[in-house]
Parts: structure tokens; sequence; C-alpha cells
């Protein structure tokens, strides 16, 4: 299936959120979604939930012959897979810049910075070694997957236990799980991705982005870390340029973060050690006990209404009556009279209902006091400008235009004009672009 | 369920057919078949016994069962299609034996002729524009489907608008056709959606308990803020209120209401109120 579209009002709003540093979901910019570990009956496996990003990680080994020119080291592979039903845009023939992206950047991160001694991982130099696989699947995308997935690799890696080998001479023998407990394996640090959005070239950045902003960002940066804040791997996407210390200071954040998912993580491999020390019932069947056919438990999402209380106040304190014009006629002849000064016609706006003329009223009058707030010396300038003609309309069949008096207006009107001049002047770069789009 | 009990199993699945009576409000699975109360009563135990045998119609004056969404007529019996509750209504007027349907959770939505709902533009080509409604397939919508549309004076729509529209096509053999105007040519509502506010989407369930009549959480909802809502039949809700917040606010509060029970949501709705 085709990727829903995101429509220019989404887009428009998100951007305008993340101007005033306000998320979707009520997060502040630096603030992580819910992390939920929860792990399965095998050892290695775990479901890592970010917010609603579920990855299924699970670990397996198997004895295998090294690699020629590393005789006495292990063979680490990784593999993340993005299931059909993570979301309706992945089909199996077209996912594939993404999901090299995504392979790439985890084999560096988990790979490269030698999170896994592969020197334990020798059993008999040159001929025997453990194959470690690590493989994932996204199971529903909600964004930021690279994240998700390096948690969930690097769980299924501390979760797994692999079965005991003793070697004595010549002979290797390889104990099978119910005769010797299974090893953990040799795991130096814990390396995790942090992914940085960056909007308007640069200028706001987004910790953890959801599908939404992921789709209306200018790039991404990539920061792999572990606790002891020694970078493992870092990747910038998306060609916008970054200065500096603006990368310095994602890392120091990505620094706290990763602290913060680490203790997760610890906790977590914890908790599950001791339910199966103690002999409790443990696996995916036991995490999802509340969920039942027909009712929902949806976490609660933390929705910060302190901003609304204060601008409510200011706008109460600082309101003044509204101003009488609104409904004073102002008679031109005998027999046309006008009221309050109109609104742009908008080809969209022409069907709607009386409601929306109410509330462009009340917006009307929100405006008006946001005139008032204004200086007087802006003031002057909007009225010089109220001589040109005021079209409203792009139709050519209503050319509605209305005449200015020559005469000086009272002082309240020159209030209502200057403050639905700031309307106007505030809707004419919209109205140019309009014109220039009727032209095409 | 003693009448069922002695009805033999002859249903194509195999499974024992349950009276649609015995089975209301109650969760029901695709395969099962149900039986409607006339037919009951037929199969019942000594009941031609017990009851007079009517010859005429009158034994049909109960009238139509209109099957609802989530059920199919299978011979004379209704056949579960989709898991869900059943529901019934009874009738209004007396005629008619009422509805039944399967009350499901679902997100995808599938074109039905006369839903209204909110699309987004993906493409113009020509005479039309592609709509995409969150079908398997774009829907396609004239430039003269608008109200007050001549050739010469075309909509001013561009791609990636939001369009509120009703479907007049919507079947599984062609793409869906719809328009933005009524039988009688006005707009009545219908048409682009304006610039701001959000676009989210919610399942289809809530929807239609939102645009149920005298539904509860919109009368709440709108006394908080004034607000514009748009409901699309498609599972999507254009919210704008007057700052970000607000819409921020409106949007979470109603996607929230999915899952919340009664009291749960006046709890909310007072704290908002209060705040």
């Amino acid at each position: 299936m085709k990727e829903t579209p995101m429509s220019n009002c989404e887009r428009r709003f998100l951007l305008r959120a993340i101007e005033e540093k306000k998320r979707l979901d009520g997060r502040q910019t630096y603030d992580y979604r819910n992390i939920k570990i929860s792990f399965g009956t095998d050892y290695g496996c775990c479901i890592v939930e970010l917010g609603k990003t579920r990855v299924l990680g699970q670990v397996s080994c198997e004895l295998v012959s090294p690699k020629l020119n590393r005789a006495t080291e292990g063979i680490l592979f990784f593999n993340l897979e993005l299931s059909q039903m993570a979301a309706p845009a992945f089909e199996p023939g077209r996912q594939s810049d993404l999901l090299v992206k995504l392979n790439r950047l985890l084999e560096r991160c988990l790979r490269n910075s030698k999170c896994i001694d592969t020197e334990s991982l020798c059993v008999v130099a040159g001929e025997k070694v453990w194959q470690i696989r690590v493989d994932l699947h996204l199971l529903n995308h909600d964004g930021n997957i690279i994240d998700a997935a390096s948690i969930a690799a690097i769980v299924a890696l501390c979760h797994f236990r692999r079965p005991d080998v003793s070697v004595q001479g010549d002979e290797v023998t390889l104990y099978t799980l119910e005769e010797r407990d299974p090893v953990p394996l040799s795991i130096h640090h814990m390396p995790i991705c942090v992914s940085f959005a960056f909007f308007q070239q640069g200028t706001y950045l987004l910790v953890d982005p959801s599908e939404r902003e992921e789709r209306v960002m200018d790039g991404l940066l990539v920061i792999a870390m572990n606790k002891h804040r020694e970078i493992c791997t870092i990747q910038s996407s998306g060609g916008i340029m970054l200065l500096k210390d603006q990368v310095l200071r994602c890392s120091k954040i990505a620094g706290v973060k990763v602290v913060e998912i680490t203790e997760l993580i610890q906790r977590a491999l914890e908790n599950d050690q001791k339910v199966r020390k103690e002999g409790g019932k443990f696996g995916f069947a036991e995490s999802m006990a509340n969920q039942r056919i027909t009712a929902f438990k949806m976490e609660k999402a933390p929705i910060d209404t302190s901003d609304v209380e204060e601008k409510a106040e200011e706008i109460i304190s600082e309101a003044e009556p509204p101003s009488e014009v609104v409904s004073k006629p102002v008679l031109w002849t005998p027999g046309t009279a006008q009221i309050g000064e109109g609104i742009e016609n908008s080809w969209g706006h022409l069907e709607d209902s009386e409601k929306e003329d109410e509330d462009e009223g009340g917006s009307d009058e929100a405006v008006i006091l946001d005139g008032v707030k204004m200086d007087p010396g802006v003031e002057v300038s909007n009225i010089g400008s109220q001589d040109a003609p005021i079209v409203l309309s792009d139709s050519e069949e209503e050319e509605m235009i209305i005449l200015e008096p020559d005469k000086n207006p009272k002082k309240i009107r020159t209030q209502t004009i200057s403050a639905t001049q700031v309307k106007a002047a505030s809707k004419k770069p919209v109205k140019k672009r309009k014109k220039k789009r009727a032209a095409n | 369920m003693a009448e069922a009990a002695s009805v033999p199993a002859e249903s194509l699945a195999g499974c024992r057919a349950r009276a649609a009576r015995t089975v209301l409000d109650q969760v029901v699975l695709p395969g099962e078949e149900l039986l409607l109360p006339e037919q009951e009563d037929g199969e019942g135990p000594g009941g031609a016994g017990e009851r007079p045998l009517r010859l005429n119609a009158a034994a049909r004056s109960r009238g139509r069962v209109v099957c609802g969404p989530g059920l199919r007529r299978c011979g004379d019996r209704l056949l579960v299609t989709k898991c869900g509750r059943l529901r019934h209504k009874e009738p209004g007027s007396g005629s008619g034996g009422g509805v039944y349907w399967v009350d499901s959770q679902q997100k995808r939505y599938v074109p039905v002729k006369g839903d209204h709902v909110i699309g987004i533009v993906t493409a113009k080509s020509g005479d039309i524009f592609k709509v995409d409604v969150g079908g398997s397939e774009p829907a396609s919508l004239s430039y003269l489907a608008f109200e007050g549309a001549t050739k010469r004076n075309r909509p001013n729509v561009q791609v990636g608008d939001l369009i509120y529209g009703q479907f007049v096509v919507a079947n599984k053999d062609m793409e869906p056709e719809m328009v933005c105007i009524d039988s009688c040519g006005r707009a009545n509502g219908m048409g682009v959606i304006g610039q701001d506010g959000l676009l989210f989407k919610v399942t289809l369930g809530l929807i239609r308990k939102l645009l149920a009549p005298d539904c509860e959480i919109l009368q709440e909802v709108g006394k908080l803020y004034p607000m514009e809502i748009v409901f699309g039949m498609n599972g999507r809700i254009w919210v704008k209120a007057k700052t970000i917040q607000q819409t921020l606010i409106l949007a979470n509060i109603l996607e929230a209401c999915e899952h919340m029970t009664t009291d749960q949501r006046k709890q909310i709705f007072s704290r908002l109120a209060e705040s």
C-alpha cells in the first residue's frame, strides 16, 4: 500500500507547534517516550516498546568454523527486518533504502564498538567458534526505529545464555541445558543509539521523534553512546548543516539519556532474573495480563495544561471591553451602511456554516486586543496604507471592493482599522500565494 | 438455550446455531450462525402443538430484519463475519424486525456510498483530483463538484489540502468517487477545509460514537473552548482551536475518549475546566 500522504495543514501545524516547543503527545523537547521491556520464556528473547514503536529481538547461537583471517574470534550477525505489520507502507519489495540504512547503522553501533567480547566466543581456535545471531523484527512503526532496535539488540544480548562448553585437551564437551546452566555472553558495555531530529534547517531539535515528526523533519542525527560517555557511532543524515556546538550539545544530551536508559535496562534484566530464580511465572504472556478482548487500558498521556491558565489570565487581564464599532453601522450613503470590515473571502470558506462566522468574530476580537497592545507608531503606518482598496475575494464573479472614506475617521474606528489591517496584513502573504496559484 | 439445544446442527460451519436474542451484547466470532426470533419459535420444542399454526402472511408480520455491518444472510440465518459484540435495535415505528449488527473495533476504512469523509488531495490530473481517503484506492473528485464551480471558475485546491466530501460511488469493483456538493447543488459544509488545525486518526467506532445524536462527549468538549471540528467517517478528525496548546489538548482528549469510561472522562473534563 502506498503511504498515507501528509496534508499541508498537518505539516504546518507540526512545524508551528515545534516552534512553540510543543509536541503532539505533550512531551518536552528532550523527553523520551515510555520504554517498556518485556522478556520471553526463552533466554535472549525480548520485546522493547518505545511508545508505540515495538521491536522484537531474538538471539541464537550456533557452533561454526571461524573466518579464515580471524581464527580465534566468534562471529556476530545482526539482522533487522521491517515486518509488513509495522506500517502499511512496508511491502516486501519496497523498503530497501530504509532497511539498508538501519541495518548498517546497527552493525556499526554493535559490531564496531566491540561491545561483545568475541574472543570469549572461541571454543577451539581455528575450528569451532560460536556464531551469535541477533534477529530484530519491527512490529509497529511509530517513529524512531533505530533507538528501539538498538535497545532491543543490547537487551537481548545481555539476556541471552549460551550453552556451556568445556575443553579438556582435545576433548570438547558441549553441555545441554539440562546438564549445566547456560552461560551469559561476555559484554563489555552497552551502546545505545539516541536520535535527534532537526527542523527548520537546524534551528529546532527534538529527541526521539515520533512518526509524524519524522515526516516533517529536515535531518536526523544519531549518536550511539554507552554509559561511560564513549561515543560508539555518530551519523548525520538529511543533509542539514550542523554547527559544532550543536553536535556537542547533542552528545551531552545523549550522555544523560543513555545513562537513564541503561539503568532501566539493568533493572529490567534484574527483575527478570529474580522472577526466574524464584520460580515465578515469566514470559510474554505474563506481561500482557492486563489486556482483555473487550476492554483496553491505555497509558495516561501527560497533557500539559499549565500554560492554558497563564495564557487565559493574560488575555483576560489585558483585554479591553470589545469595541462598540462592531455593532454600530456606519452610514455611507442613504441606503448603504456597513457593519465592520468584512473578512477575506477564500474559496474554501464560502460554504462554511454560521458557527465559523461566529468563531471568526471571536478571533476578530482577539486580534483587536493584539492591535491594542501595539505601539501607536505602528498604528500610524497602518492607517496610511488604508488608501489602497482591499480586495476580499479572488473570484471573478464577485468583486467586492470596499471604498474607504476620504475624511479622517474617529479614534475608535482607527483601532478597528489598524486591528483588521493587522489581520489583513498577516493574511496578505497568504493572498499573494493564492494569486500565484490562480495564475498557474 | 433449551430451544437452541434441541435444534439439530445442520449449519455449514458444523457448530450449533444460537438464537440471536440470547447472545445480545456478547462477543461473537466470525463463523457463528445466529437464529432470528421467527425461526426460534417455529423450531422450538412443541412449537407446532402449543401455538396455532399461522397459515397466512401474518406470520411474517414481524417484518424485515435488517442485517447490519458484521452480519450476512446465510440461507435463513445470520452468519457473523466480524468479531465483536452483537447489538440489536428495536424497530421504532413498529415496522420491520429491527436491526442486528456487530460492534467491532476497526481502523481500516472501506468506502461506503453516502459517507462523509475527510480526504487528502494527492494529485491533480486534468479535470479531477485524486483524493486519499484511507481506503484501498484513492477516490476521484471532479473539479466541477464544488459549489459555484464552473469551467472557468476552478476551485482553489492544492495537492496536500484537506477536503470534506461524500461518496456518490463506492463499491468494491470501482474506484470510489466523491463530491463536495449535495443533491441540491449546495455545499452544505463540504469543500476544502481551512489551512490551520490538526488532522488525526481514530478508530471508526469512536467516530460513530461521536456522531451519534446527543453525544455527551461532544457536548462536554464543546463547553471547553471555542473550536471547529470536522469528523470524517474514515476515522479522520480535523480540529482547530485558537491556540496550538488548545488544539493539542482537544486532539489528545478525543483520542483518549476511546479508552476511557464515563467517570474517567468526567474527571478529566472537570479538571480541565478548572484550570
